[in-house]
């Protein structure tokens, strides 16, 4: 017997010895079924925006308000602030291109994965969750996951009518973007920049992933 | 192998009690954890509410486990990722030196992963010629010091400051033995810029798991620095390794369980990564890794089901049980003697490694009921100790002595003329030992309990006789 057949005969045994599994599978919770408990926040958009803020800052994040035609310049300003040099990291994202066209007098960019020598990282998020000022971050091309920890900071784009209440509201979105029981290779649930508190359960921000995490809001 | 200890229980908690270092260590638990948690757990209206949703999705999981493992893998294989199924820890180290030996591996960079642990993967790779290197700062610092975790959340809880700036200077030799390394941050600098070069040039990346989601064949790893991050996405190849009751069906049970997560373990709202991986890297896709293999472990938990310990299976690593624990504070988690420490490790270690070898821990309880109090899954930990005693002494494991005196306080207390003279008697035995300042500093027959404390002198008479003048009283009131 294979171990595979050993272990879930074992389990079978164990939980529905004479069990119908025609019958059982009609039991199985689905995406339709199992929505739970979910916090209350607030209804209108702007309070959901303001949460998100307010969570991501205690989260240990930066977060700004940008109109589309300034996001290149409060970028350039936030590495200025920030004693970096305005070369940043990219990927193929449409939208990011869009927002980033024509600022070559301020930013030097260059665009794919990122093989740990960028100081600075630009990705643009699916989403972002009012609950804890999380951002939702999908891999491909558009956004590679080596710019979302290599560079030592990462700016995150994010689209105003992307922030939602809760996670459940960004997995609907999901499931309609990749299909039922689909997902992208990877989804990053990012919240705030990388931290430890190993040695002497001391919180330091900045361990393996970026030290610094930037979110700019665009507001249409 | 992970050396199993835990027959030595007691002389190993007697040695840490006397260890300094490890004392100092573990006052920061104390504190930090349980003020964090209390903090968290206010701070949501619907904690509560949560935890019982948590409980209730994880009692249908294992209501239907072989169904959602089907399923599980089912998806696995759609999204073109490669699922092993795992009987014991020595099928699971056969499975993955497999897997880096035809890859031809020279270095392997690991996740923080508690199963890796059970199965003692490291000393399996290292035997085999593998570099197994652990990222986990924490997992980091014992790797150096040829230790393992204490703490299944905060691995090296039990080193003070002191002990890793001497470990990086011994183990960091190629760096100037001058450099300055007396904060916290300089030591995380440090080791995160040996890490990179590793993470770079690994073959293979081993992660673990919280949780499995059927609906789409995706594993889910909760971590704070990016270490789990990194040693998924740079190597060639994934591997999974994960326990089979990880399962949860759907996304949005992921994210219910999610919400008491954090809150339970460090007190966060969310923990800084909570990672989604579905399969190997797609066409287009610019970074990831070209192969992902999940490895299911049983080892002993298909064979809880049904039994009296099958809540144990809710359990979701959290490590508030432990942070909790006035039996963990003081004698920290190596004393344990096996890989899970605290009350979630006196339940667990006997299922899974035997009853004979881990009959001590469930004895290392106050039954203060703490532990239960905190558990987002709502296990009835002390409960399920008492079901281990019982059956400790049902197998006649328990120390003569042990037995024979139980046994003796048995026939004596069914008989109650006889139980409430001895008693008085030796209330008032006790008075007179109490002595001026109503201390007892040794007491005959239990030295191991006033070694380390003293015992409050009894009032001189017993409970029963207290209670009847109390009632005669009362009677002469009216
Ligand atoms: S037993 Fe409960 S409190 Fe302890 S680690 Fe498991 S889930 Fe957390």
């Amino acid at each position: 017997m294979s171990q595979r057949d050993e272990i879930l005969g074992r389990i079978r045994s164990a939980i529905a010895p004479n069990g119908n599994d025609t019958e059982r599978r009609k039991n199985l919770r689905t995406h339709l079924t199992s929505n739970g408990v979910i916090p209350k926040l607030p209804k209108s958009r702007a309070g959901i925006q303001t949460r998100f803020k307010e969570r991501a800052i205690v989260a240990d994040a930066t977060v700004e308000f940008s109109k589309p035609e300034a996001v290149a310049k409060n970028i350039s300003k936030y590495l200025r602030d920030h004693n970096l040099p305005a070369i940043i990291k990219t990927g193929d994202d449409q939208r990011l291109r869009k927002l980033l066209k024509g600022s070559d007098k301020l930013l030097e960019i260059s665009r794919g994965i990122s093989d740990g020598n960028d100081l600075v990282g630009v990705s643009h998020a699916m989403g972002g969750v009012a609950e804890t000022g999380t951002l939702f971050m999908t891999s491909g091309k558009a956004n590679p996951t080596t710019l979302n920890f290599l560079p030592e900071t990462h700016i995150v784009v994010v689209n105003e009518n992307d922030v939602e209440a809760n996670y459940e509201d960004l997995l609907k979105k999901l499931r309609r973007k990749f299909g039922v029981g689909k997902m992208p290779r990877v989804l990053n649930m990012i919240t705030g920049p990388s931290r430890s508190a190993d040695i002497e359960q001391t919180l330091i921000l900045g361990a393996h992933g970026p030290l610094r995490l930037h979110i700019i809001i665009v507001r249409n | 192998m992970v050396e199993i200890t835990s027959p030595a229980f007691k002389a190993n908690a007697r040695s840490a009690m006397a260890d300094e270092q490890l004392q100092k260590a573990m006052g920061h638990v104390r504190h930090n954890f349980i003020d964090k948690r209390a903090t968290a757990a206010a701070g949501l209206d619907e904690f509560e509410d949560l935890r019982d949703s948590a409980v209730a999705i994880k009692n249908h999981v294992l209501e239907y486990l072989d169904l959602y493992l089907e399923k599980y893998e089912e998806k696995v294989i759609e999204s073109g990722g490669h699922v092993h199924w795992a009987a014991t820890a020595a099928d699971a180290r056969g499975q993955i030196l497999d897997i880096c030996r035809k890859a031809g591996a020279k270095t392997v960079t690991k996740g923080k992963s508690m199963i890796s642990e059970e199965i003692a993967l490291n000393d399996s790779l290292a035997a085999n010629g593998i570099e197994p290197v652990e990222t986990d700062l924490g997992e980091y610092i014992i790797q150096l010091r040829g230790e393992h975790p204490s703490h299944i959340i905060a691995p090296a809880v039990h080193v003070t400051m002191d002990q890793v700036r001497e470990d990086f200077l011994k183990h960091h030799t190629h760096l100037p033995p001058d450099r300055p390394l007396d904060e916290p941050e300089q030591l995380l600098r440090e080791a995160r810029a040996i890490l990179r070069e590793k993470f770079l040039s690994a073959d293979v990346g081993v992660t673990g798991a919280n949780f499995l989601v059927a609906e789409s064949g995706t594993s889910v790893i909760v971590t704070n620095e990016g270490n789990g991050d990194l040693t998924q996405t740079l190597p060639r190849i994934h591997i999974v390794i994960a326990s089979i009751e990880k399962i949860v069906p759907t996304l949005e049970d992921m994210s219910q369980i999610v919400r008491v997560l954090a809150r339970s373990a460090t007190g966060q709202d969310m923990s800084v990564y909570t990672t989604l991986s579905t399969g190997p890297r797609r066409e287009g896709d610019p970074d990831g890794p070209d192969e992902y293999h999940v490895v299911l472990l049983d080892n002993g938990r298909s064979s809880m089901i049904g039994t009296e310990f099958q809540d144990m299976l809710r359990c979701i690593r959290c490590g508030a049980c432990m942070n909790h624990c006035p039996v963990y504070h003081a004698i920290g988690g190596h004393a344990y003697g096996w890989v899970y420490p605290g009350p979630m490790g006196a339940v667990l270690s006997p299922s899974l490694i035997g009853v004979d070898k881990a009959g001590h821990l469930p004895n290392a309880s106050t039954f203060c009921g703490r532990c239960e109090s905190v558990c987002p899954m709502h296990i009835p930990l002390p409960k399920m100790m008492r079901h281990w005693r019982e059956r400790e002494f049902e197998k006649h494991l328990s120390p003569a002595t042990q037995r024979g005196s139980i046994r003796g306080w048995a026939w004596v207390a069914k008989r109650p003329l006889l139980y409430r003279t001895i008693a008085s008697l030796s209330a008032r035995f006790l008075w007179l030992l109490g002595g001026f300042n109503r201390r007892i500093k040794s007491l005959p027959l239990a030295s191991g309990w006033t070694r380390h404390r003293d015992m409050p002198a009894p009032e001189g008479s017993t409970f029963m006789s207290q209670w009847r003048e109390h009632q005669a009283s009362l009677k002469g009131d009216l």
